[in-house]
């Protein structure tokens, strides 16, 4: 298949198809109802469910009681609603449930607005709902990645039976790129006899099964929480995922940044090219796990003077990377929380005197 | 010498946690005989609440979701749109689902997504130690109402039936109460017509169940049945609200 002219949002719905996703649930808001819009329409076409749901509590809900009887499924919503969703998604992590939900993240706290940000960043790598559990989180920079990490998101949630985010933002969203879908579907083997309430009929199995999250007792709800924290520690292993840009020869400052602004970022480095000062960067692409030793092994190289974190809120990312750091260098964080993406100038601004 | 009766296929052979006088079990094992009769065990998917209920899946012997407190009919939407085929019932206490839940109970009713609900309506919260549930009825003392409901305070008790039947999308909505054989008899039918109307793919359906906590309400379980039929029928009638013939 070639390239194609697509808006962000109707991209992701599209790459949700692709994936062999068939059942959609969501409640609208602004920056991302397009992808609701554009599968109203498209889930009928392929014989798949689209529902809009009472509320992103109730979607939450449908999510976990699909995924629990072993369909793929998948939602978008944007902050305030991945808010509501944080109840579900503690309850969908603990159940060991794969859905993949996206967050088109826009302003806040609070209502906040409808332009870009990536101020949920903690929401998605720290929790937002209770309890000990972490979400599969992905960060693209574009209409084209925000595709790929879709088609992705289905089998790494199956393979943890966890649930996955994308982390996009509203400018992602709403912007026009050419994208080209992958044709070929990554997939793993399917587990889901072994825990989906299917129906007992329909398994080869004759016991039933439960899907459930409360333990009474102290010892299973340890021994289960230790499950959870081996299967997270499993990701750290094996899925975290980052670009590099400009590393290969030495460089004053590295930046660390993700998502849309990673792509401002790219341009300030090649203008200071042109000015003579070199300028490292790592994006990454997975929020969680967290890219933690390639960027200490990025401020370790001789003539890296500092780290700065460069992020669409007022600094929650620049927190892992001080721990990545790990006091190799100062770290620096610039940000900005109010919808406007920084310009190459006003980032070259932040980054030179960090190089003298 | 032939066995004439024995436990349905669709219970276990778990004791309950129950206290003495709660009706949880006996709405229990109809619901599994109705399941057993119907034969759908097999594709059977139930749905536990937040409540004294929470492991209501211990006696059964089908699949079985725990949903969040409240949240049980969003659950068995999301089952029953991606597995029209499989059979699915949420089983909810008052205050699942008329207070947190009320939301999703009222909207998978208005859609007529085609699960059944089972509606135990004991007055209380009886899991976390009795307090007022939007059904305690008007004076009623409660840990959370020591003089009593005050209803110019906290407003009336909520009829759910009645509240659900109002909607104008066809559904099967019942009330019956589980305290006495007579009773029972009537609770039975009135949950295998829900069932029945859920396997024919017709509408939505709930079966509201008039039922007792006399640990919560400090009565003997023989007072609390003699109350019930006193105070809660009167308020609850039994019958069917609503067809949707
Ligand atoms: C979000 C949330 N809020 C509160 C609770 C605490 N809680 C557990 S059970 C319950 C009330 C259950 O009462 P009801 O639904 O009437 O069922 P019963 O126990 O009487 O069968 C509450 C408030 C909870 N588990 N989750």
């Amino acid at each position: 298949m070639g390239k194609v002219l697509m808006k962000g949002n109707e991209a992701i719905g599209e790459a949700a198809i692709k994936a062999g996703c068939f059942n959609y649930f969501a409640y609208p808001i602004t920056p991302q109802s397009e992808v609701a819009e554009y599968l109203s329409r498209r889930m009928p076409e392929v014989g798949g469910v689209f529902l809009q749901g009472e509320s992103e509590v109730a979607v939450g809900y449908m999510l976990f009681g699909a995924a629990g009887c072993g369909a793929r499924v998948f939602t978008t919503s944007s902050s305030p609603g991945i808010s509501l969703m944080s109840e579900a998604l503690s309850y969908i992590s603990s159940a060991q449930l794969p859905a993949v939900f996206v967050n088109i993240v826009r302003g806040g706290p609070g209502l906040g607005g409808i332009l870009p940000s990536q101020a949920d960043y903690f929401q998605a790598t720290k929790g937002g709902g209770h309890g000990d559990y972490r979400l599969l989180v992905l960060a693209p920079d574009g209409v084209q990645e925000a595709v790929e990490m879709v088609m992705m998101a289905f089998p790494l949630a199956e393979k943890y039976r966890n649930p996955v985010m994308i982390l996009g933002d509203g400018l992602i969203g709403q912007m026009m790129e050419p994208v080209e879908f992958p044709d070929h579907l990554i997939s793993e083997p399917s587990n889901k006899d072994d825990w989906a309430t299917s129906g007992m009929d329909t398994r080869n199995r004759k016991d039933r099964n439960l899907v459930k999250s409360l333990f009474l007792n102290a010892e299973l709800l340890e021994e289960h929480n230790r499950f959870l924290k081996a299967k997270y520690d499993r990701m750290k292993q094996e899925e975290i995922r980052y670009e590099s840009y400009n590393t290969d020869g030495d460089y004053k400052v590295l930046i660390v940044s993700y998502g849309i602004i990673s792509r401002v970022c790219r341009t300030a480095i090649d203008m200071f090219k042109t000015e003579g000062l070199e300028v490292g960067m790592i994006r990454p692409q997975t929020l969680f796990p967290f890219p933690e030793n390639a960027i200490k092994e990025a401020v370790s190289k001789s003539g890296c003077k500092a780290a700065i974190s460069i992020e669409l809120s007022m600094g929650q990312m620049v927190e892992d990377v001080e721990r990545s750091v790990q006091g190799v260098c100062p770290v620096h964080w610039y940000g900005k929380a109010g919808g406007d993406v920084p310009t190459p100038e006003e980032i070259m601004g932040v980054v030179k005197p960090l190089s003298k | 010498m032939a066995k004439t009766f024995k436990k349905t296929a669709a219970l276990s052979d778990q004791h309950t946690h129950y206290c003495p006088g709660c009706t949880h079990g006996v709405i229990h094992r109809l619901v599994a005989e109705v399941i057993d009769e119907l034969d759908v065990r097999g594709r059977a998917v139930g749905i536990a609440p937040v409540g004294c209920a929470v492991l209501a899946y211990n006696y059964f012997t089908f699949d079985f979701q725990e949903a969040a407190h409240g949240r049980a009919p969003a659950v068995a939407t999301g089952i029953k749109r991606v597995r029209p085929d499989l059979i699915v019932f949420t089983y909810q206490g008052d205050g699942d689902l008329a207070s947190i839940g009320m939301g999703e109970i009222i909207h998978s009713a208005n859609r007529g997504e085609k699960f059944t609900s089972i509606f135990v309506n004991n007055t209380v919260y009886g899991m976390t130690g009795g307090q007022m549930a939007p059904t305690t009825l008007s004076d009623q003392r409660t840990t959370t109402s020591p003089s009593g409901r005050d209803v110019a305070d906290v407003g009336m008790p909520i009829k759910v039936a009645e509240l659900i039947s109002a909607l104008e999308t066809p559904a099967y909505i019942a009330r019956q109460s589980a305290i006495k054989p007579k009773y029972i008899v009537r609770a039975k039918k009135a949950i295998k017509k829900a069932f029945q109307y859920q396997l024919e793919n017709r509408c939505f359906s709930l079966v509201e169940i008039v039922s007792t906590c006399p640990t919560n309400w400090g009565m003997t379980p023989i007072e609390a049945v003699k109350w019930t039929e006193e105070s809660m029928h009167a308020y609850y009638p039994l019958g069917e609200i609503k067809t949707p013939e």
